[in-house]
């Protein structure tokens, strides 16, 4: 997730300072994680300084550390319908590595089905924590539920077509 | 054998004809979990569905059910065994369409004796656990997919069953759908403390369940979750 854009996009809402961002951050996007303030402060020194935002004033809040107020620029309203209109690229990083496995246990004769079950069985058990965790969530957390869930189902669907292919596979790499 | 296991299944083999479609099989099934069985089409889960719930006589191997013997019954035995104890629901509805909402509800009390009056007051009130109070007299044809469902599930919990047998009881819904239909039947049997077992190949579904299974090749492969 990138937390710049996101800080860009909640700024957007209207002038606000490094706290209140912080908080609304960690109130959609926060879950189990939230934001650090020195994460909030270091990306509006970025921003402004690569125009994204302006300095609009102080304000006296009483529990704001830093009360100076941020607006977007035009620059980086183009900014965020550019980020927000531009299709993510599917995360390769966990499938690329279950490939390797799965080939390398294939090519030192290992057991394959045994590493791509074990993988299975810790996906279906992460998936059975988090439709147990929605099952009682508010709706816009339902909605990151559905994200994580429907993710981890896209691997489950690889995890299978390759259990099932195992045999061929095995025999391609024989061949190369 | 599992402790407070209500279905005990062991050396289950069946074939049809040169196919092996269950190669010894053996599973508990815990009394009140939700159990999903997975596995790629043509695994052998269907079969080993129908033969839990003594649809099927397996060629080896035994099943027993609260600790009766369920493959040494003789059919007639069998039938009574599902009527009375067990609940099926499939992946399309199989109402029959020519019966009200109500009336397909109350038909397994029927075909098991219970005076009329009663049979459609109990199919009231399942209909109305499932939210469907109002739709009584409709006919299958005037409901939706979703509907429907919850039509098959309140057919098949109005026995009150000691297990339910479902064989992917969503598959024919989209996904919104899908989720209320299964939410509604799940939050039942756990109320009332019913042991499911959901054939499902759908992962989303299977975690609702307390455990699955994987039948890979007529065998029992990788499983995980709750531990008794």
């Amino acid at each position: 997730m990138d937390n710049g854009k996101t800080l860009l996009g909640l700024l957007s809402q209207g002038p606000s300072h490094g706290y209140d961002l912080k908080h609304t951050f960690d109130r959609f996007f926060g879950g189990e994680k939230p934001l650090a303030f020195g994460q909030v402060y270091a990306v509006l020194a970025r921003m402004l300084r690569d125009g994204l935002i302006a300095y609009v004033g102080e304000e006296a809040t009483g529990e704001a550390p830093d009360r100076k107020k941020y607006m977007v620029t035009p620059i980086g309203r183009e900014m965020l319908l550019g980020w927000m209109f531009t299709a993510e690229p599917p995360s390769p990083a966990s499938r690329s590595d279950l490939m390797a496995k799965t080939v390398i246990a294939l090519l030192v004769d290992e057991d394959a089905q045994r590493l791509l079950d074990v993988q299975r069985s810790a996906h279906l058990a992460r998936m059975r924590d988090l439709t147990k965790a929605r099952r009682d969530a508010a709706l816009l957390d339902v909605l990151a539920y559905d994200h994580a869930l429907f993710h981890i189902e896209a691997d489950l669907r690889w995890i299978d077509l390759a259990a099932a292919r195992l045999d061929a596979l095995r025999q391609e790499i024989a061949q190369r | 054998m599992t402790e407070n296991a209500i279905i005990t299944a062991r050396g289950l083999r069946k074939s049809f004809g040169p196919t092996e479609a269950l190669r010894g099989v053996d599973l508990d099934v815990r009394r009140g979990e939700v159990l999903a069985v997975m596995g790629p089409s043509g695994s052998g889960k269907s079969t080993l569905l129908h033969c839990l719930a003594g649809v099927v006589v397996p060629d080896e191997g035994t099943v027993r059910v609260a600790g009766r013997d369920v493959t040494a019954l003789d059919e007639a035995a069998r039938s009574r065994l599902r009527l009375a104890e067990f609940g099926f629901v499939f992946q399309f509805g199989q109402l029959l369409p020519e019966l009200t909402a109500a009336d397909n509800v109350a038909l397994p009390l029927l075909l098991a004796g219970t005076p009329r009056g009663r049979a459609r007051t109990a199919a009231h009130a399942a209909l109305a656990r499932l939210d469907l109070a109002g739709a009584e007299r409709r006919y299958p044809t005037e409901l939706s997919g979703g509907q429907a469902q919850r039509v098959a599930i309140a057919r098949a919990l109005v026995t009150r069953p000691k297990v339910l047998f479902a064989d992917e009881p969503t598959g024919s819904l989209d996904s919104l759908a899908a989720e209320h239909v299964l939410t509604a039947m799940l939050d039942l049997v756990r109320e009332d403390g019913t042991t499911v077992v959901l054939i499902t190949h759908d992962p989303r579904t299977a975690a609702h369940a307390d455990r699955e299974v994987i039948v890979r090749d007529g065998r029992i492969g990788a499983s995980s979750g709750m531990v008794a």
